[in-house]
């Protein structure tokens, strides 16, 4: 049974969309969203939407209460940060948190319209063919593992009656050869649209709590778009300081490492993943955070050469996220932008802070690749 | 509903027996029908107030909203809804179990008993569930009709019903008791424009009875009376919607929902009013007949866990279950022992007020009186004794700027006292009227805030003024106070303005 109220349901999550939307900014920002995110639906919690109305002001107003304590205790239960209004007489009228489930896909829209993100463009669509297998009919022959019971009887009921078999105080129905039905197929093309991102992460000294932390934010936002536009998104994690190693995401946010930093390493990783598994067929998406320092400059001439020779041509989008810290030089952006920054699939970004989060994923993905 | 929501047999035994014991004691209430619904049902019931249609707004989808989240972790599962209606509605929850039944019935007998007899609710409209409804259809209506102008008429009407529900509470909660505006007819037969004094026979005494300074200041009187006349509207209309419909240049759609709004708005004032003595009736007559005659004794444990469940206090929350059922005890047991009147009041020694026992046994008797004739803020003001406040432990609370937080203020009677009847006032709400519809001579609405101490919530008047300025199109202000300063706020359709008065 369809509920009448439904329909009001669907027009509060018009207005709950529409709040996100509006408060994308802050949501990006603080990453409260992220904490919540179940199988495909992040929880969201908004402050609940309430009429104005002339009303009088809590605090002035105080109340009556029923409990134990003296003149002077404060209200146990009653956090004022939290401003539950202290509970008021009958109904409690204070503000309540209303938590909305809203599912990733949704979220991927609000965020690609409120950033007016292009849509991605899977690359070579024509080229990257895989088959599927869709039934299509019914035929007479075929594997008996795919007979149409249904079908089946059905042919042989009506035979029965046509040839005056069936009689109705004894309706035994049997089919014969000839009555059987089996589905049947056809191959259908897909153009296939797996992609794989590969993130990669300075976890060297210099790197600290609060700038992995922006780097989690911009994954699950780059995550969430991505995966609205390929059905199966891979995810890789790459961690480097003076050596490169693939981890699992656990380890990815919250390892630390000390010692130096040579980026090229995380880079070669990177091209060796790309080159064994995700070759021609996939939409690649090597994602890099650093703060910008690197061992030497020799170092750094390596890394360009291994983006120009063999990552930029084969990947959709290469894209280095520099987070500020106070112990970063922040050189490695200016050498990136010298060498590659004018190549098509290439984003570089400058975090200073989380403020900073929203602005990037837009220099991210607002290429559209 | 549809049939399928009939009770099934084993429900309709045991209705049939809760009833048999309600009216037994003396309950009167209308006939009343049950509906067993399912969770989903039940929260849509919930979330449109009780009934089963109502006219399209979101608000009830978040409610809905909120409720089937509430269900899903698990916190509430006890409903007990039933409609001021003739006859009455209530609800079931499908999957509880058979004593949550019984109690759900038993005090569904007692809230209707409350509706047919209170005064409070005399005025109100028994067919409230068909005129619901009705009021449903004709927003419908609206919705389809205006659909092809520039904006969708979903939003458009859905608009509006928001700019009305955010004036709700600006209607005379007292206008359906008194007669506030005099009879027309009447009153223009007994007026006069020119003075003409004190009367007499005597020709020759006219210039001493009625010497000429004294017609002059008559004249004057009667021309300034005639002036207000002409001021709209002649009183301060407290009756904020009510001057909106007459006089607001509204749109005919406009006009039918904002009417339907403040129908709806009057229909449940009664229910807010009472809060505290309906609630208590109804959970004071669950418990008697469920411990004296409905409880098997297997289920007495749920019971009694389900039960203290409606009556648990939050710390520093007043629940209006528990206030209430105690009160109504307390008045019963006073008036079965005596212990009122002048007597009683004037006796100061402590213990024999303890053991004050006269045997009256005019409890049962005395809390049907009771009531039929009170309303919360009556209720507690004669009923709330300095013994009840200390047995509750009640206190008043308030917010302690310095600290940070919420703190206990005071346990004394006559400040808990007040602070109560203070909340109850005016349905807790601020007393706003119209003072003057032409304000500067220039069209604009002037309303005035009555301070009572308490400041109004500035932000939110702010938007309010706001959804008022877009009823009554020219300027609107609002006189009131804020700390202490008295103010004008003033919104122009552009911006707000603030002054000093």
């Amino acid at each position: 049974m369809s509920l009448k109220i439904k329909q009001d349901q669907a027009r509060f999550r018009d207005i709950v969309r529409g709040r996100i939307k509006s408060n994308l900014k802050k949501y990006v920002q603080k990453g409260e969203l992220i904490g919540k995110q179940g199988k495909d639906v992040v929880t969201i919690p908004i402050p609940s939407i309430e009429v104005p109305r002339f009303r009088f002001g809590e605090k002035q107003q105080g109340g009556v209460g029923q409990g134990e304590g003296e003149p002077g205790d404060p209200l146990s239960g009653s956090d004022p940060q939290e401003g539950q209004g202290g509970g008021k007489a009958g109904e409690g009228e204070g503000q309540h948190l209303l938590e909305v489930d809203v599912s990733l896909d949704e979220l991927a829209d609000i965020l690609g319209e409120e950033l007016a993100l292009p849509r991605i463009q899977p690359k070579g669509k024509d080229r990257i063919v895989a088959t599927r297998f869709k039934y299509t009919g019914v035929a007479p022959q075929g594997p008996e593992s795919l007979r149409h019971f249904k079908r089946t009887y059905k042919q042989a009921l009506r035979r029965q009656i046509a040839s005056g078999q069936y009689n109705y105080l004894r309706p035994v129905i049997v089919p014969t050869r000839e009555d059987r039905r089996y589905r049947t197929w056809k191959e259908v093309a897909q153009p296939e649209t797996n992609a794989v991102v590969i993130y990669m992460m300075d976890v060297s000294g210099s790197m600290g709590d609060e700038q992995k932390e922006i780097v989690r934010i911009e994954s699950f936002w780059i995550d969430t778009w991505l995966r609205r536009h390929y059905k199966g998104l891979e995810t890789r994690y790459v961690v480097h300081d003076a050596v490169a190693r693939e981890v699992d995401r656990e380890t990815f946010f919250h390892t630390r490492e000390s010692g130096g930093t040579m980026i090229s390493s995380a880079y070669k990783l990177c091209r060796e993943l790309v080159q064994e598994k995700y070759g021609s067929g996939w939409n690649v998406y090597p994602f890099h955070f650093s703060d910008g320092d690197n061992w030497s400059a020799d170092d750094t001439r390596l890394c360009v050469e291994i983006l120009k020779n063999d990552l930029l041509p084969v990947v959709n989008l290469f894209a280095y996220g520099q987070v500020e810290s106070p112990y970063g030089s922040g050189q490695f952006v200016k050498d990136l932008r010298e060498a590659v920054g004018k190549e098509e699939n290439v984003a570089l970004s400058e975090i200073p802070d989380k403020d900073g989060i929203y602005a990037s994923i837009q220099q991210f993905l607002g290429k559209g690749k | 509903m549809n049939r399928s929501h009939a009770l099934p047999p084993r429900l309709h035994d045991i209705r049939r027996k809760v009833e048999g014991y309600a009216r037994g004691y003396g309950l009167d209430f209308y006939d009343t029908v049950f509906e067993v619904l399912s969770f989903d049902e039940i929260n849509m019931v919930a979330a449109y107030g009780g009934f089963p249609t109502r006219y399209p707004h979101w608000r009830f989808g978040m409610e809905y909203e909120r409720l089937s989240k509430g269900y899903e972790y698990g916190l509430s599962k006890i409903y007990e809804m039933v409609i001021n209606n003739d006859p009455s509605y209530a609800y079931l929850l499908e999957s509880n179990a058979d004593v949550d039944q019984k109690l759900v019935m038993a005090h569904v007998f007692g809230h209707v008993d409350f509706f047919k007899n209170n005064f409070m609710f005399r005025h109100t409209n028994r067919k409230m569930m068909d005129q619901m409804a009705n009021h449903a259809t004709r927003v419908r209506r609206y919705q389809d009709a205006l659909t092809d102008q520039r904006r969708s008429g979903v939003e458009l009407v859905e608009d509006f019903i928001d700019r009305c529900l955010s004036l709700e509470n600006l209607v005379d909660y007292q206008s359906p008791y008194v007669r506030r505006r005099a009879d027309p007819e009447l009153e223009d037969q007994q007026r006069t424009t020119v003075a003409v004094g004190f009367k007499t026979d005597r020709e020759y005494m006219r210039e001493f009875i009625n010497p000429p300074a004294f017609l002059e200041a008559q004249q004057k009187k009667l021309d300034e009376e005639q002036s207000r006349a002409r001021k709209v509207p002649e009183h301060p209309e407290r009756d904020v919607l009510l001057f909106l419909l007459e006089h607001a240049p509204l749109e005919r759609w406009e006009h039918d929902i904002l009417s339907i709004m403040r129908e709806e708005s009057y229909y449940f004032a009664p229910q807010g009013q009472t809060k505290i003595m309906n609630e208590g009736w109804a959970t004071y007559w669950h418990s008697k007949i469920m411990t004296e005659k409905a409880l098997d004794a297997s289920e007495l444990i749920d019971y009694a866990d389900h039960h203290s469940g409606t009556l648990a206090t939050q710390p520093g929350q007043l629940n209006p279950y528990k206030l209430g059922v105690e009160l109504w005890r307390d008045i019963e047991d006073r008036w079965n022992r005596g212990r009122f009147g002048k007597e009683f009041e004037e006796c100061d020694n402590l213990e024999a007020r303890r053991n004050w026992d006269r045997r009256l046994g005019q409890g049962r008797e005395k809390i049907f009186e009771v009531r039929r004739h009170y309303n919360d803020i009556t209720f507690i003001d004669a009923f709330l004794t300095p013994e009840f406040c200390i047995d509750q432990k009640l206190f008043t609370f308030g917010y302690a700027e310095k600290r940070q937080r919420w703190e206990i203020l005071e346990r004394e009677f006559r400040q808990v006292k007040e602070k109560l009847l203070q909340m109850l006032t005016n349905f807790g709400q601020p007393v706003i009227a119209v003072e003057n519809g032409n304000h500067e001579n220039r069209g604009e609405l002037l309303l005035v805030h009555r301070h009572d101490g308490v400041d109004l919530k500035v932000d939110w008047a702010r938007d309010t003024l706001r959804n008022l300025q877009s009823m009554w199109r020219r300027p609107v202000c609002l006189q009131t106070r804020i700390e202490g300063h008295p103010v004008e706020l003033r919104f122009d359709g552009k911006e707000h303005g603030e002054r000093r008065v």
